[in-house]
Formats: C-alpha cells, sequence, structure tokens
C-alpha cells in the first residue's frame, strides 16, 4: 500500500507508485460495478459533499455514484445558487461546510487554485473535480485507467493530445501524469490555443496535425468551447475542424490500433467526426465514462484509509 | 533645538560615492559638520551630552520612497498615515512620496491639502504627496496641475490605471511640460495585459494562471516615450520590471529626453516561481517576472540605468488577499522590508552601500526636486542609522502597518535599522 496523500488536489503531488496504487484498486471496482449488486460499506457512516462552483453533470454524477456505491452519505450542494451569490467568500463557506463534519469534499471551481486554497482551511479529505484550468486529477487517472486496460500498460507509449491545450485542465493534468509514467506526450493545437513553455515541460509540440498524430498509439481530443469559437482564438468553427478536427483521414497518421478518448461532452463535428466518436473498434469514450466512476471510488477510499491510519497513530478513531 | 552628535559611524555618501568612517554634526535639524575619525571630539564647540555613539554601523541619508500607498483617504482600515508613518520610521524612509490612487482619489488642491495635513499631524515622516494626472483616474479630463503643484504636489501619475487615450495624454504632458511638472507613467500594454495575473512562461503554464507577456510592459514605455519626444515633458516610468524593456529605456535616455525609471524592491528580490502554491502575498503589479529578468534589474540599478529603487507599498487585507490568486487583490507592503530586503543585493556582492543609496535617497530627492538624499553640509539632517549584517527572520505580525501582507513573512533576512532621524528629530530607535 502506498498512498500517502492526504487531499488529491493534483497529479503535480502524486508519485508514480501512488498512482500504480490507485489504478490497481479502480481495477477492482471496475468488477465490482459490472455486478448486478453493486454495493460496498468501505464508506458507510461518511458524509461525502459534492461542491460544484461551476456547472457540472457528468463529473458530478460520478462521483455522486461513486460515493453512494461505496455507502457514504452523498449530498449535492449547487454552490451557483447559493450563498455564493449572497458575497459569502469560498472561505466562508468552506469553514461552515468543515463545522458540519463532512469526511469528504469534492469540489469544482472556476478559479485555478481555489481548491488548494479551500484545502487548507477543512479538516476533511478534499477532492478536486477541476479548478479552473489548473488540474481535474480524476479525469487524467479514468484516462491512466482507460488506456492501460486497452494498451495493456501504461509506460513508453507515444500519446497526442489534440485541440485546446490552454484552457484545459484535462490536458494539465494528463500531461503531468503521463509524463510521470514515462510516456511520450504530444501535443497538437494552434498556436493561439497552445500555453507558453510547453516544450520544458518534456513534451513535443505540433501545429500540424498529421505530423502531430505520426504513429502514435492513443489520440485524446480535447473539448473545444464554444465561447473560444467567436474568432478570438480562431477563425471559425469550420476552419478549426478542417485543420485540428479527428477524422478518419487524419486518424490514418496514427498506428492502425490506435485508440480514441475524448473526455466529454463531445462537440461532434467540431474536434471530433462523429462517426469516428462512436466507432467501437477505435473509440473508448464510453470506457472513460465507466472508469471514471472506478477512480473517484478508488480515490475516495485511498483517502479515508490514508486519514484512518493517521488517526490510529495520534490514537483516535474517526 | 539641541545640537547632535553621531559619532563612530560608517558614512554613507551617495553623492560622492562613498563609504567612510566618522562623525556628523547636527545643527538646527540640518548636518552642519562632517567630521573625519582623526577630529578631536573634546572640542568645545561638539554637544557634550547629546551624542549617539554609532558602534561602527552605516548612517546614510534616510530613504525617499516614490510610490507609497497610504489608503487614507477612504480604506483606513488597510493602513492610516499613522500607522504608514511609524512603519516607514522603523523601515529607515524619511519621506513618503504618497500616491493619489485613493478613495477619493487625489486629483484636487483640497484632497491634497487633506493629505498634506494628515501626514504633518499623523506620521513621524516627511510627506511629499502625489496628484492624479486625470480627474478619478479616469483618463478623459486633466486634472488642475498649476493650483496642485501650488498646493504641493511634486508629481502627477494616474498609478497603474493606464491612460489609454494618446490624444488625452499628450495634451496632459504638454500642459504638464509648460508647468516643468513630472509625470510618472505606468508602462503597462492596458489590452495585452487584461485580466493578467503572472507573467507568461513554464510556472504560469504550469499553475495555469491568466498570464501577461513581459512585452506588453515594453509597448506600454515606448508609447510612453514616444509622448515625451513629442511633448518634452519630464517623465518617470514607475517600474521597470523586464529585460525586454531596458533597452528602449537606454535608448530614450542616449537621446537626451528627461527619462528616469524606477524598480520595485519586490522585482530586484523575488521572481515568479515564488507565488508556489498560489500564495497571493507574491501578487503583485506587475507581476513577479522570471529570474532573468530580475537580474537583469539588479544590474540595471547597478549601472544607473534604473535611477530608483522604491517599495511600491500596497497595504491589502486579510478578506482581499485570502482569494482565489487570480480574484485577490495585488499588492505587498514594504515600508520596513525594504531595506533588509535591499541587504540581499549587497550581500550577494552585487552593489554596494552607495549605489544602493544613490538608488533608495538621492536619485528619488533630486528628480523630485527635494533636499534630503544627500549626506552634505546644508542637507536636511534626515538620516537612518542601520546595521547591515544583523540577522533575523522575518514575522509578519510585528509589523507597524495595519496590513501584514508581505512576501518577506518567515524569510531569514539581513540588516536592521537601528534609528532613523527626520529633522536632526528621533522618530525611531530599535528597543
Amino acid at each position: 500500500m502506498t498512498f500517502r496523500a492526504k487531499h488529491l488536489l493534483g497529479i503535480e503531488h502524486l508519485a508514480p507508485d501512488e498512482i500504480t496504487t490507485l489504478l490497481d484498486l479502480a481495477d477492482q471496482y471496475v468488477d465490482l460495478n459490472r455486478r448486478d449488486v453493486k454495493h460496498s460499506d468501505t464508506l458507510a457512516g461518511l458524509t461525502q459533499i459534492n461542491m460544484f462552483f461551476e456547472n457540472s453533470t457528468r463529473t458530478q454524477a460520478s462521483f455522486e455514484i461513486a460515493g453512494k456505491r461505496l455507502g457514504a452519505d452523498v449530498m449535492n450542494m449547487a454552490m451557483q445558487a447559493s450563498s455564493v451569490k449572497k458575497g459569502e467568500t469560498l472561505i466562508d463557506t468552506a469553514l461552515t461546510l468543515n463545522a458540519m463534519h463532512p469526511d469528504l469534499l469534492v469540489v469544482r471551481h472556476p478559479h485555478s487554485g481555489a481548491v488548494d486554497l479551500l484545502a487548507q482551511k477543512v479538516n476533511c479529505a478534499v477532492l478536486n473535480a477541476g479548478d479552473g484550468r489548473h488540474e481535474h486529477p480524476t479525469q487524467a487517472l479514468l484516462d491512466a485507467l482507460t488506456i492501460r486496460r486497452a494498451k495493456g500498460r501504461l509506460h513508453r507509449l507515444s500519446i497526442a493530445i489534440c485541440g485546446d491545450i490552454a484552457h484545459s485542465r484535462v490536458a494539465r493534468s494528463n500531461i503531468l501524469l503521463l509524463g510521470k509514467m514515462e510516456n511520450r506526450v504530444r501535443l497538437i493545437g494552434p498556436p493561439t490555443l497552445m500555453p507558453s513553455g510547453m516544450e520544458e515541460f518534456g513534451v513535443e509540440v505540433f501545429e500540424d496535425m498529421r505530423k502531430g498524430l505520426k504513429d502514435v498509439e492513443v489520440v485524446m481530443m480535447l473539448r473545444l468551447q464554444k465561447e473560444r469559437m467567436d474568432g478570438g482564438f480562431i477563425p471559425s468553427e469550420r476552419e478549426y475542424y478542417h485543420r485540428y478536427g479527428l477524422d478518419p483521414e487524419k486518424l490514418s497518421y496514427a498506428k492502425s490500433d490506435a485508440i480514441i478518448m475524448h473526455p466529454g461532452p463531445m462537440n461532434r463535428g467540431v474536434e471530433i467526426d462523429g462517426v469516428l466518436a462512436d466507432d467501437i473498434n477505435r473509440s473508448v469514450i464510453q470506457e472513460q465514462v465507466e472508469m471514471g466512476v472506478a477512480v473517484r471510488m478508488a480515490a475516495m477510499e485511498l483517502l479515508v484509509r490514508t486519514r484512518r491510519e493517521a488517526a490510529q497513530e495520534q490514537g483516535v478513531m474517526v | 533645538m539641541a545640537d547632535l552628535l553621531l559619532t563612530n559611524a560608517r558614512l554613507i555618501d551617495p553623492e560622492a560615492g562613498t563609504l567612510t568612517l566618522g562623525a556628523l554634526l547636527v545643527k538646527d535639524g540640518r548636518i552642519n559638520e562632517i567630521l573625519t575619525q582623526d577630529v578631536d571630539l573634546n572640542d568645545k564647540r561638539f554637544p557634550a551630552g547629546n551624542r549617539v555613539d554609532c558602534g561602527g554601523k552605516c548612517l546614510a541619508p534616510g530613504i525617499v520612497d516614490i510610490g507609497v500607498k497610504v489608503c487614507e483617504p477612504g480604506e483606513r482600515h488597510k493602513e492610516s498615515f499613522r500607522t504608514a508613518g511609524l512603519a516607514a520610521a522603523a523601515g529607515g524612509v524619511t519621506t513618503m512620496v504618497t500616491r493619489p490612487d485613493t478613495i477619493p482619489t487625489v486629483d484636487t488642491p483640497e484632497t491634497l491639502e487633506f493629505t498634506k495635513r494628515r501626514g504633518a499631524e499623523m506620521a513621524p515622516v516627511r510627506i511629499a504627496p502625489m496628484a492624479s494626472l486625470t480627474k478619478d483616474r479616469a483618463g478623459r479630463e486633466m486634472v488642475e496641475m498649476g493650483f496642485l503643484m501650488d498646493a504641493g504636489a511634486v508629481a502627477f501619475s494616474d498609478g497603474d490605471n493606464v491612460v489609454t487615450d494618446n490624444k488625452v495624454l499628450s495634451r496632459a504632458m504638454t500642459y504638464a511640460r509648460g508647468l516643468g511638472a513630472l509625470v510618472m507613467g505606468h508602462p503597462q500594454d492596458p489590452g495585452l495585459s487584461k485580466g493578467s495575473a503572472v507573467t507568461s512562461g513554464k510556472f504560469a503554464s504550469l499553475r495555469a494562471l491568466p498570464a501577461v507577456s513581459p512585452m506588453a510592459e515594453r509597448m506600454g514605455l515606448e508609447r510612453d516615450l514616444a509622448l515625451v519626444e513629442m511633448t518634452g515633458v519630464r517623465y518617470h516610468a514607475d517600474q521597470i520590471s523586464t529585460a525586454v524593456a531596458l533597452p528602449v529605456l537606454e535608448r530614450a535616455k542616449a537621446a537626451g529626453l528627461d527619462v528616469t525609471a524606477g524598480v520595485s524592491i519586490h522585482h530586484l528580490t523575488l521572481n515568479d516561481l515564488d507565488v508556489g502554491d498560489y500564495r497571493t502575498f507574491f501578487k503583485v503589479k506587475p507581476p513577479l517576472r522570471s529570474e532573468d529578468d530580475r537580474v537583469a534589474m539588479v544590474e540595471a540599478v547597478a549601472s544607473g540605468l534604473i535611477d530608483i529603487i522604491c517599495s511600491m507599498h500596497t497595504p491589502q487585507d486579510e478578506e482581499s488577499k485570502r482569494l482565489p490568486y487570480e480574484e485577490a487583490a495585488s499588492g505587498a507592503v514594504a515600508l520596513e522590508t525594504l531595506l533588509p530586503a535591499a541587504m540581499r543585493l549587497l550581500h550577494v556582492g552585487a552593489i554596494d552601500l552607495p549605489t544602493l543609496w544613490r538608488a533608495l535617497s538621492l536619485n528619488p530627492a533630486k528628480r523630485l526636486g527635494l533636499e534630503g538624499g544627500r549626506l552634505s553640509v546644508g542637507a536636511p539632517a534626515d538620516l537612518v542609522l542601520f546595521d547591515p549584517d544583523a540577522p533575523f527572520v522575518m514575522d509578519r505580525e510585528t509589523l507597524r502597518s495595519k496590513s501584514k501582507n508581505t512576501p518577506f513573512d518567515g524569510q531569514r533576512m539581513q540588516g536592521r535599522v537601528l534609528r532613523t532621524f527626520v529633522g536632526g528629530t528621533e522618530v525611531y530607535a530599535r528597543a
């Protein structure tokens, strides 16, 4: 058992052996989730609060199901409609919830670093469900599990991440995770959507998608936010699809058994061809969603275990 | 006022560029005589009682700090003339050149008189107020520069509200030229820097914060200097912090424009990596730069290309800083940490003491037409006695400022102010 983190704030703070531990445990939960009775008592009696300061359907549902399958009492708080609107600061909101003694806090926030800030002020384990453009660690972990199961390994793979890298927390967490596990990462996108200094992260940067996809084994597409398409970052939706949308012709440059991934929700016909996305021989997009629940179950269980061990050392039970 | 004799001091003379052992006689609030070590101090012309043995420590002209935000009027919960003045005295700052970006803006003779009066009543150090360049710092109409100068405004600045309308700025500069007024600009292209919290680069990409290219500073400076060349105004760039802006500054000076430039102590001693895990006390304006930029700024101060070091003292309360990095307020308090932070540049061998004091004291006084900043006979006895080597660990709760937002909290520093004098009167003595 090698998992030491007290919070899951980002991939940046995880060591490779911690990532492997988490993925191994998640593998077991994939089996549980495929049974008729999908229930465990690992988190029985614990309280999980999902605080989403930004809209989410998929991630919030995934965290909710993960918590419920482990027996936790799960509560969802739509923070956009609550006291935040009344001018309460993030820290006051955190302290208020902390006083209700939750055990797990799942947080999504539109500002980079906001979840780190919140974690400093509460006693429970905090899981980052996405902070601004910064990190989305459970997404990177579920991507890693999907790749490991499809390719049989999670090292020495050639992986391309394509699209709006600059505004993507999914891209950042994946770059860090795939780098830590010793893969070759390529970033593909127009220069206006590429953050500066990326070469220093040990990745290769491509503007030409065909060159970037040459012989890769995994193609990871990113969602292009509608508000970026107005001519500020790219001239138009149709030019973007022409140059950076994944279609069979561009995919032919990748290895013949390359898998296609997308964190969802997809814009069919903007960043990915609709038929390709549904191709069961290439696309693992539905598996990603399935792995998401398992990875989140594993992450919550490991964080609770770390807390219990720490509490036992101090002679206190939680 | 009784005469005062300061003996056994290492005298820093930024004008002569010297560091010598000696003594100083103060009469009527002014430096009366500078004495070498071999002078007989038992002579009758020296006071017998009122003497301070400086113990071989450094005695220098007090710091003249351009760009101090006092927060009064308007935000006295963050800082007042009393607390800022006490912090200044404890930091060896004998003249605070105050910023006009208060609530309301210092843009009329009446508000300027208020700051002068409050400063004189409450602060133990001198106040030299600046006024805004345009009304309410809105960048539309120029202020009553003539009246404001009569009332004592030493310079005109809209702070970090860059005047975007070139016509407005060129007219304000032309009018200022006619009065011989100094205009202080904040070189930053407002479009390019809009919404940014950090400097672009690897760190900004890792932390995923909105970033601005260092080029925005050069663009802002080039725009300002083109208008300076056009109007002939006296101009000071409040903060230069990037290497790409230096050649532009150098060319303007070589062309004979009446231009000076400043840099904040934070851009000389910290870099963008110090932000670490979103530590908002390191959020300043302009944002902290790369290590290469920091080193270039230190070299530019040493060579004299950058004329002035300032604290950019900007108090912010806990509530404005305990927010996600993008939303948190910019600025750091620095009146008390300016001198010890500057000593870092001495201890790494980058800049010697007379050169440092040229930038901290002599140049700002000269630029603003103030008497201080000199260690010469006849100059006001605004003095700081300090030990450049004394080590300590910075504890922000010990600061005299009402706001405690210092990036140096918990850091090891060297350099302690022992005594501060304003006009020959002791305003601070270390317990």
